[in-house]
């Protein structure tokens, strides 16, 4: 009972905070809508890098086709898009804020839809090559998306796309757009909890520790490792869509398939917090953020070299992540006990 | 695009031109492509940081080159050989060391934040902008200036074939070698043997690094070099190493000649900002192509 009181003050306070903090320093409502969505990022991630042991560089993938994905939709929906992205931006068209709202609600569940379908074809590609060959083959993917996006004029091609206006204040608009960021980091975190205590993890990990003899169990490997990816591309899609439009500009190469900056933040923030946890990469993508923003804010200009540097130690230094080395100095909090009734046992038979 | 593959149907010297200028800058990929080909084979070691080290090692030759020490950059290589193999060497001992037991993506991504670290030092050195280092040579023109042909593209190929021949007579005569090998057909056995394969190991990332500096210097005299182009060396070699196979050191002067042809005739036709997406998609291409082949032969429960 007691334990169950402290789980709802503890889940209580992080939904409070989360809806009071932009109210209360509005001057970081951006930076706020950005940490929530790096938590989605990281928790994403971990559904293969952790729970199924392949490590992806790509994952970044279906940020760009889910931002792609709504922006057209959005637009397509009341204008030409070919016309609209035609003058790269230049004359705006007004959307009243019916047209608005829809346009975006549309836009992401198509968006989450198609992203579905593109881990589908993807995973036929890519689930083949393991280790190494996997990362590196998801990251050619996502680069060649990049690319080729580029070079599609119906989209606005290297010269980006800018997004209809939101029809209201510039406040209302990141409040908006945060509480957007907010809900969908709040969902995906409530749906891998419960992911995460079904048959499906197990099945997960079981493909991470042997998959030859998950296999051999009978589980279809490649069926669990399809649909596992439909999850990290569902929720990466709408959190494209939502970035896309908070942004308000996008552009293929800085925006929508940054290989090099997000997509390998995700990584980093899943190693830093611990793999294959469930609160290892919320923890380990608040740290990063922070981090990140210190580092942007001070230390600019030396900012990436600072970045590398990290990768490398955390990569090198500390790869169990925080939950890692919390699990293996405080054990008991974790459930994890040592079965010590058997070898008192034996040790009173010897006496 | 169309127009220029109907050019290219019209002026045959012009398919010439590009196979030549493809064979000559695919002769430098098959330096690097080698290096990886080694790290990966006896270490286990996936180096995303080799098209970094190339680059590297063109902007110590671009340095060398410029005016207070104005060295020519073919007569800087043996000086950038031993200083890349001295980055490498403290390379190994205060990263590779640490990751080489274990699991392949965490070699992968320590090698890619050290790529971060050196590609943005070099951008914070030297800047974002294109440099090429001088080296003074002619072009040579044939049939009447139909085909021109760079001396320094000659020349670097000629390098290229003479550092590929003294390492490959390296790796078959000597002491060290014959440890390499040793070491990459069977580690443990190796060491019972004797071998001391810390050293090995040591030695191998070193030789990769000094072999991808040399390699670099060529690029800087014939192309262009970038801190971000670093990532694009990276995956030639890494498409290079991996339709060739490693250990298969024709596989990969053959593999690495057509990806040189490839990427100029690609250049041609769609335009040179598709050259990154050219190789990228060849590499996507190649794991396909693999996959399928590999699927062929593996049963697994449908």
């Amino acid at each position: 009972m007691n334990i169950k009181l402290t789980k709802v003050i503890f889940y209580g306070s992080i939904l409070l905070a989360g809806i009071f903090a932009p109210i209360l320093f509005p001057a970081y409502t951006f930076q706020l809508a950005l940490l929530w969505m790096m938590i989605l990022f990281a928790l994403t991630w971990d559904i293969l890098g952790g729970q199924m042991g392949y490590n992806s560089l790509g994952n970044i993938l279906f940020f760009g086709a889910g931002m792609y994905i709504c922006t057209v939709v959005q637009i397509g929906m009341y204008y030409d898009v070919a016309e609209y992205t035609a003058h790269f931006g230049a004359v705006k068209v007004d959307f009243t804020s019916y047209q608005y709202f829809t346009g975006i609600a549309t836009g992401l569940v198509v968006a989450a839809i198609a992203c579905v379908i593109i881990a589908v074809i993807f995973g036929w590609i890519v689930f083949g090559l393991r280790g190494p060959y996997f990362a590196i083959g998801t990251l050619g993917v996502a680069i060649a998306a990049g690319e080729l996006v580029g070079a599609w004029d119906y989209v606005g091609g290297g010269g980006g796309i800018s997004l209809p206006n939101y029809p209201g204040g510039p406040a209302d608009r990141e409040m908006f757009f945060y509480n957007l960021c907010f809900i969908s980091a709040v969902c995906t975190f409530v749906f891998l909890k419960w992911l995460y205590s079904t048959r499906f993890k197990l099945a997960l990990n079981a493909i991470r520790d042997d998959e030859e003899k998950a296999e051999a169990m009978g589980i279809h490997t490649n069926r669990y490792k399809t649909i596992a990816w439909s999850f990290s591309a569902f929720f990466l899609g709408i959190s494209g869509g939502i970035f896309g439009n908070m942004t308000g500009f996008i552009e293929p190469l800085e925006v929508a398939f940054p290989t090099v900056t997000f997509g390998i933040f995700m990584v980093l923030m899943v190693l830093l917090g611990g793999k294959g946890t469930l609160w290892g990469p919320v923890i380990g993508a608040v740290i990063f953020h922070l981090i990140k923003e210190l580092t942007w804010t001070y230390l600019l200009g030396w900012q990436w070299v600072a970045l590398g540097a990290l990768i490398i130690i955390n990569v090198v230094y500390f790869q169990q992540g925080i939950m890692g080395w919390a699990q293996e100095k405080w054990p008991e909090l974790f459930g994890i006990t040592l079965d010590e009734t058997n070898s008192g046992t034996e040790e009173k038979i010897l006496s | 695009m169309l127009d220029n593959l109907s050019l290219l149907g019209m002026v045959p010297s012009l398919n010439l031109q590009l196979l030549l200028d493809g064979l000559l800058i695919g002769s430098v990929f098959a330096l690097a492509a080698y290096g990886l080909a080694l790290v990966w084979g006896v270490m286990n070691i996936k180096n995303l940081a080799q098209g970094d080290f190339v680059i590297m090692g063109g902007y110590i030759a671009y340095t060398l080159s410029e005016p207070p020490i104005n060295l020519h950059p073919i007569i800087s290589i043996p000086i950038i050989f031993v200083v890349m193999f001295v980055f490498g060497w403290g390379v190994y001992h205060t990263i590779i060391k640490r990751v080489i037991e274990r699991d392949l993506f965490t070699s992968l991504l320590a090698t890619f934040g050290l790529a971060i670290v050196i590609q943005q030092l070099l951008n914070i050195a030297y800047g974002p902008d294109v440099q090429t280092a001088e080296a003074g040579m002619e072009i040579r023109e044939f049939f009447g200036g139909d085909i021109t042909i760079a001396d320094t593209k000659l020349v670097s190929f000629l390098l290229a074939l003479v550092v590929g021949l003294l390492i490959s007579m390296f790796m078959k005569k000597s002491r060290m070698g014959r440890a390499i090998r040793a070491t990459s057909q069977n580690a443990r056995a190796a060491r019972i043997m004797g071998v001391d394969t810390n050293k090995v190991y040591a030695f191998t990332f070193s030789l990769n690094a000094a072999i991808c500096g040399v390699a670099g210097v060529l690029i800087s005299i014939i192309w262009v070099i970038q801190p971000f182009f670093g990532i694009t060396h990276s995956i030639r070699s890494f498409v290079i190493v991996t339709s060739a196979g490693f250990g298969n050191l024709i596989g990969v002067i053959l593999s690495a000649l057509g990806l040189g042809t490839v990427e100029q005739f690609s250049g041609f036709v769609f335009g040179a900002e598709f050259q990154q997406a050219t190789v990228v998609g060849l590499l996507v291409g190649v794991l396909i192509i693999r996959q399928i082949m590999q699927s062929r032969q593996r049963q697994v429960v449908k």
